[in-house]
């Protein structure tokens, strides 16, 4: 399944929106297959998209939604409590025994479902409309690397608002941004428990007795910039869990204004200076954990644990290490230029020779699923019920770390993608593409001879359809 | 279960398994009838000599050898009359037949003689002569061609978009109705990747084989509208599509059983494209056809007294070959069968000018031969059940079949 650079332009075209894409629409292939390094180039260049949808709302707004909701559920819990109690003590009394009317839930999902929902809606929706996806893969991509989790504390209302606030604004930015508004989001602060954590010698540690929680330092150097096992000590983790001590969020409760944004607490950070890999940091507020940070984006480590889960992402699970190496010294030497950086990335021989080996992800593959069958995105809570079937809620990774990008860890749900390949199939219905239009148009050159004859015999169209979004040709990219 | 007009979500989503008709025809009301069709198409193309076997043929054992329906050993077939026996999955269809309301149009094909399904179910669908270039379908240009007496009840129709199957696409107005419960992947599909992925991908090969029986343990999950009340998990062989076949059709019969309800409606059930292992009778077409039994079952009863003046018609795009394939099963073919039933169906018969399955006979040498054109069956059908006038049947309804004369007799109207 090698792809040799030197192919035709119709291959090189199908494989740019496979590998770097959201997967062809009708037409797609041929309409980038004059240039289809240039097409993607061209994509970096005009940006990435803002959503617009104008529910989206930003995340302290939706934190105080959400909580709003929830007292407003608990006081209407309390108070058919109390009514039941008031009507059996009149029972008992022997009075009138008529029960009063239970109070009836509310229907629909509840204020932070519907924002999890909206966030999703606008998400899947933009990547359904992208012209390549090139953009839209990278927004997937750091989101990922720089994950959250909405099943944990209250993050479900806001996790779709951090992707586009922390994430969506920087993937052609500089890293560096990226890494500061990841660190400083509420969502972040919750997810790896920052708010909670006290400096011992703060105002607040001195007089509660609480400490240091050291999650979010941890992860920020293992998994969001140097890279595990790459040369810092738990004496600099400590010491970095000390400076960012009192970087937390407001609290709801008691500010209704700005409950659920950022905020430095001074009474819990950690006074005095502090030394980190070698570097000691005076004292400075929250600007002493933004020079930490700052160091940490631009460390050799970060750019090679950077390069090496790009290239794993869009390449191979084992990618070349000329590729690796390349991508590496361009973010060192634009100071993480991620524009530069994935420019370099599209330029390289190696992301296009290597062999389409790797599985899609789930995510992945539904989307490309949609765009070659033309299903619309009518409700959304078929893509998140489908993501959870396959095995990558969306928003929900298992760990920190976030979803696997080493395929085989996705193989073992193939069986199901049938079932939703047959069920996208279904709902498309009988309509009238030729099953070798259809092949085409989804594949261009990279279907092989079994795969032409195996939909060109399909006992149907919709039959064709499932195994068409299948194929090895359409599973991996 | 409660019927609703369904919503524009729906329609957009809609996988075609119901399209209805919210009129009633007015010539047929003048004469005081009511009269509901059903068209029931199965997609893949039936095997004709499994579903209803010449067993009183000579040639027939020698043709299909162990695996030809016979009326002794482990199964035997329900037999029609001396020469015709319908496979024992069929206890309901039987029964129909034995009631008169039931009858079997043999050795009938399509105007199409090549073997592509997609062509095929193009020219099934559209009433064409040919494949391609059409974009409307025989049942819906009925229903533009037949006068409408009155609104049904206060029933919204809808116009359906790109979505609908070519049966019913066209310029009359139909609603649509999809079962919650979406369709298994089916054996075949599995069997046809599986293929494919040997050939191509060992890894995904390995992957699918080891995990495929586990997927079908946790299937009717994904991609079905959430909060909807999946109802029992079905059980046993071929449990899930029975399951399916029965809820869609069932629902069909209650939604056009209906004073207000539709009188027109077209469904399709994929899935009969047998090649390998082909199950006559006990396996996979076994199967099949006993979950399209349950399914005629389910419209009679769901229909309750409309089933008097109802008319199921059951459609397949082509037959298969007349022997037996390398595989156990068989190949794309000619001539098949089509199914008539309903309390309005003058029953109890086997139409066929039977063409014979000696080699000599046989159509290019492998499949039955057609010898009655489906068209003339349809165009009986809608003639005395519909009152829908010859000229409109020869001119809009299937293009070309002037010299196609609808087949008389088939409904209790003359």
């Amino acid at each position: 399944m090698a792809v040799d650079p030197s192919t035709d332009s119709h291959t090189r075209a199908a494989l740019a929106l496979h590998r770097f894409g959201m997967g062809p629409r009708p037409g797609d292939i041929d309409k980038i297959a004059h240039d289809p390094r240039g097409a993607l180039l061209a994509e970096l260049r005009a940006g990435v998209k803002p959503l617009t949808d104008p529910a989206l709302v930003d995340s302290g707004r939706a934190a105080r939604d959400a909580f709003a909701f929830q007292l407003q559920q608990k006081a209407e819990r309390e108070a058919a409590q109390r009514m039941q109690a008031e009507a059996a003590a009149n029972t008992m009394a022997g009075g009138n025994n008529a029960m009063p009317a239970q109070p009836q839930p509310k229907p629909g999902p509840g204020v932070p479902q519907e924002l999890y929902l909206t966030e999703a809606q606008a998400r899947y929706q933009a990547a359904l409309d992208a012209d390549i996806g090139l953009t839209e893969r990278l927004v997937w991509f750091w989101s990922n690397h720089f994950c959250i989790s909405a099943d944990k504390g209250p993050t479900r209302p806001i996790c779709g608002a951090y992707e586009r606030e922390a994430i969506r604004p920087h993937v052609l930015g500089k890293f560096s941004d990226m890494l500061l508004a990841v660190e400083t989001h509420p969502g972040m602060l919750y997810f790896l428990d920052n708010v909670r954590s006290i400096g011992p010698n703060s105002f607040a540690g001195v007089r509660q007795h609480k400490g240091l929680n050291e999650n979010l330092a941890r992860e920020i150097m293992e998994l969001h910039t140097l890279g595990v096992r790459s040369g810092y000590s738990q004496t600099d983790v400590t010491n970095f869990a000390k400076v960012i001590t009192g970087w937390t969020v407001r609290p709801l409760k008691r500010d209704e204004e700005h409950g659920g944004e950022f905020w430095f607490n001074e009474r819990m950070h950690e006074p005095g200076p502090q030394t980190i890999l070698g570097k000691t940091y005076p004292e400075d507020g929250d600007a002493q954990g933004r020079a930490v940070l700052l160091d940490l984006a631009r460390h050799p480590a970060t750019a090679t644990h950077i390069a090496t889960k790009l290239a794993i992402h869009f390449v191979a699970d084992t990618p070349p290490k000329p590729l690796v190496d390349r991508l590496a010294k361009r973010f060192r030497d634009t100071q993480g230029d991620l524009m530069e950086v994935t420019k370099t990335l599209v330029m390289s021989p190696e992301a296009w020779s290597a062999a389409r080996t790797k599985l899609k992800k789930p995510g992945e593959w539904t989307i490309a699923a949609m765009r070659a069958s033309g299903l619309p995105l009518t409700d959304v809570r078929r893509i998140v019920n489908t993501q959870n079937l396959l095995g990558e809620p969306l928003w929900r990774p298992p760990a920190p770390k976030g979803f696997s990008d080493d395929s085989a860890a996705w193989m073992d749900g193939i069986a199901q993608r049938l079932d939703i390949a047959n069920q996208v199939a279904r709902l498309v219905g009988n309509t009238g593409t030729e099953p070798d239009a259809m092949v085409d148009a989804a594949l261009g050159p990279l279907a092989s001879d079994d795969t032409r004859q195996t939909i060109k015999r399909a006992e149907s169209r919709p039959q064709a359809l499932a195994l068409l979004l299948m194929t090895p040709e359409f599973q991996r990219r | 279960m409660t019927l609703h007009a369904p919503s524009r979500r729906e329609l957009l989503l809609a996988s075609g398994v119901l399209f209805a008709w919210a009129h009633m025809p007015r010539a047929a009301r003048a004469e005081g009838r009511d009269p509901r069709f059903l068209v029931i198409v199965l997609r893949g193309a039936l095997d004709g000599l499994a579903a209803v076997a010449p067993v009183g043929d000579p040639d027939w054992v020698r043709l299909r050898g162990d695996n030809a329906l016979r009326l002794d050993g482990d199964t035997p077939a329900l037999p029609l009359d001396s020469f015709f026996a319908l496979n024992a999955a069929m206890p309901n269809l039987h029964r129909m037949y034995k009631a008169g309301q039931a009858s079997i149009v043999h050795a009938a094909a399509s105007p199409y003689r090549e073997r592509s399904h997609f062509d095929g179910q193009d020219v099934l669908e559209s009433g064409l002569t040919k494949p391609g270039a059409a974009d409307t379908g025989w049942l819906n240009r009925a229903l533009a061609a037949l006068q409408p007496a009155s609104r049904v009840g206060g029933k919204e129709a809808f116009a359906v978009g790109p979505m609908t199957p070519l049966v019913v696409r066209g310029p009359a107005p139909v609603m649509s109705w999809t079962p919650p419960r979406l369709p298994p992947a089916t054996d075949d599909t599995v069997m046809r990747l599986m293929d494919l992925y040997r050939h191509t991908d060992p890894v995904l090969a390995r992957a699918l084989e080891e995990h495929k029986d586990l997927a079908m343990i946790a299937r009717a999950g994904g991609m079905e509208k959430p909060g909807q009340n999946k109802g029992p998990r079905p059980q046993g062989p071929g449990a899930a599509i029975r399951a399916y076949f029965t809820e869609a059709a069932g629902t069909a019969g209650k939604f056009m059983g209906r004073p207000d309800g539709p009188r027109i409606g077209a469904l399709a059930f994929d899935g009969w494209d047998t090649h390998a292992d082909e199950g006559v009778a006990k396996g996979r077409l076994a199967i099949l056809l006993g979950a399209l039994d349950d399914a005629l079952g389910a419209v009679e009863s769901g229909m309750g007294d409309a089933w008097r003046e109802t008319a199921v018609a059951v459609v397949t795009e082509f037959g298969r070959t007349a022997r037996v394939n390398g595989t156990a099963g068989t190949d794309h073919g000619t001539g098949t069968v089509a199914l008539l039933a309903g309390g309005a169906v003058k029953g109890g018969r086997v139409i066929a000018d039977w063409p014979g399955i000696s080699d000599a006979a046989l159509y290019e040498g492998r499949d039955l031969k057609p010898t009655t054109d489906l068209r003339a069956v349809l165009k009986g059908v809608l003639r005395d059940h519909l009152r829908l006038d010859e000229r409109a049947l020869a001119s809009k309804v299937f293009p070309g079949s002037e010299q196609v004369k609808a087949t008389g007799g088939l409904m209790m109207t003359a």
